[in-house]
């Protein structure tokens, strides 16, 4: 794909976000994008949020789990690019009116304390360089009509990443077992459905170690302090107006989140 | 549905000769609910008592119970708020890591479950969480070996209540822990066949808590007034979906704070 259909379909999903509205599936325009134009695509659309004032906080990595890969194809995760924009605290409300047609998904976030530069990274490098891990919910928005996505659609939307809350337990990951650690998702009061840290890519720390080994042969940074949404371990829940979730993740802890007004669609 | 007692003794032995006999040599039958429709749940445990008789009266030692139908959505498939239970005998045990021969079942299937040892008696109804987990020795990892004897695992409530719950064979084995020292509610699952993840989840998927599925199973038994004995094992239902199995494969449930455990199939 040449470089002006490149940042034309960036600048689209840049404009389709920023007005809140979606566009036709781009595999639907263009038969033959690649999942390297699909990245091309993402970092264009990425570079126009930067350029308006928004800073880069960290990575999501999306499409970990075997049903998700099987739906769209794919054997191998995705990533998107965090933003200070996308940031909730804990005990903050989710603006649903700043989203389209979100959904919720329950993770477990790492922070790094070192660099972690592929390739070569290992699974056992990213308990080596973690700070901390932490309860998490990734609110997942699509900028897609529908949610038709296929795998090259969501990378180019930056992972359908929306905005993410961080729950304020910290674990030490030498101390939890993160692989086995079993996921609660409230809803409401109510049980929703179980997960377990096995679910993203056999182990959370497989995902970020396919990140860092991802991110280094594409030469993007991948630096301490940043946080990395490791892959959902949860069903997808829609949210609507006054909705409230919980996530547990077992041996660690909760992150609470609520939900305020409208979205798009 | 009604739950008074519909069948007479003698259907009650009839139809408990039937599931016996399925159960020895390992044939599927139709749902007994096809030639008795008014069959109730109270039926279905009338029959299951006498099998539980029949098979004491042989020199089987009853070890303890198994609740079953224990997450929401097998509790909605079969249009039903509370779950069922059957009863584990000395017979149905399978060593860890055990070969477990499948010519004498009909279609089994694995789930993995938190198994509790019990060190006081509990007595219904009114039983709570907190009462279980103040009468539990410690608790367990343990596969179940499902095999319904109905045909096609087609079954409703009071047929499955007969058939004991589907009960065939179970494995214990990982680390034991005290109750008190894990998050019993968080608890994370992965279950294995062949080396691939097949089936995961959290503990929670039992009833909101494993718990509150064994305060239930005693409360179902008081009302057949019994209670449970102190130095019972009891299986609080299944974490994640049924897996089904046949000869050659293997299997490992490792559960998060309570090891793994596991067993392979031969024919």
């Amino acid at each position: 794909m040449d470089d002006s259909k490149i940042k034309r379909y960036g600048d689209e999903l840049y404009e389709a976000w920023l007005a809140r509205r979606t566009v036709p599936p781009l595999l639907e325009r263009e038969p033959d994008i690649t999942i390297e134009d699909a990245y091309k695509i993402q970092s264009r659309m990425m570079e126009r949020r930067i350029q308006a004032g928004e800073t880069v906080v960290g990575k999501k990595i999306g499409v970990t789990s075997k049903p998700v890969q099987d739906f769209l194809g794919v054997f191998q995760p995705d990533f998107g690019v965090l933003t200070s924009g996308m940031v909730y605290r804990e005990g903050e409300t989710i603006d649903l009116g700043k989203l389209i047609q979100p959904k919720a998904e329950a993770e477990l976030a790492f922070v790094l304390k070192e660099d972690l530069v592929g390739p070569g990274i290992t699974a056992m490098d990213v308990i080596r360089a973690t700070d901390y891990v932490a309860p998490c919910f990734e609110i997942v928005d699509s900028r897609i009509t529908d949610w038709k996505i296929k795998i090259q659609d969501t990378v180019a939307d930056n992972a359908s990443c929306g905005v993410y809350v961080i729950g304020e337990t910290r674990g030490d990951p030498r101390k939890l077992d993160i692989t086995l650690a079993g996921m609660v998702l409230e809803k409401n009061g109510e049980l929703h459905s179980t997960g377990v840290g096995a679910a993203v890519q056999g182990s959370p720390a497989n995902a970020v170690a396919w990140l860092a080994n991802t991110l280094g042969s594409l030469g993007i940074p991948f630096r301490a302090g940043e946080v990395i949404l490791s892959g959902s371990q949860s069903a997808l829940v829609p949210v609507v107006d006054g909705d409230e979730l919980v996530c547990t993740v077992g041996g660690l802890g909760s992150c609470r989140v609520k939900f305020a007004g409208r979205s798009a669609v | 549905m009604s739950n008074e007692l519909t069948l007479s003794r003698e259907d009650i032995v009839r139809l408990c000769e039937r599931v016996e006999g399925a159960q020895r040599r390992a044939y599927a039958i139709p749902k007994l609910t096809d030639e008795y429709p008014a069959m109730t749940v109270a039926d279905g445990y009338a029959v299951q008592a006498e099998l539980r008789r029949r098979y004491l009266a042989q020199g089987h030692k009853l070890v303890g119970w198994k609740a079953g139908l224990t997450s929401k959505a097998k509790m909605q498939q079969m249009g039903v708020n509370v779950p069922s239970i059957g009863f584990l005998t000395d017979r149905m045990a399978r060593p860890e890591n055990s070969a477990v021969k499948t010519s004498d079942m009909v279609h089994p299937r694995v789930e993995c479950e938190v198994a509790f040892v019990t060190r006081k008696t509990l007595k219904g109804p009114g039983c709570t969480r907190q009462d279980v987990l103040d009468a539990t020795d410690y608790v367990l990892p343990a596969i179940e070996i499902i095999d319904s004897r109905f045909s096609g695992f087609k079954f409703d409530l009071p047929s499955v209540i007969a058939d004991n719950g589907s009960s065939a064979r179970y494995v214990g084995g990982g680390r034991a822990r005290y109750p008190g020292d894990v998050d019993l509610r968080t608890l994370g699952v992965v279950l294995e066949k062949n080396g691939e993840m097949v089936a995961m989840g959290a503990s929670a998927a039992v009833l909101g808590h494993p718990a509150d599925a064994i305060a239930l199973l005693v409360d179902i038994l008081a009302e057949q007034g019994e209670e449970l004995p102190a130095g019972s094992f009891v299986m609080s239902g299944g974490i994640t979906e049924a897996i089904a199995v046949k000869p050659g494969d293997s299997v490992v449930a490792r559960f998060q704070e309570l090891g793994s455990v596991s067993v392979r199939f031969v024919e």
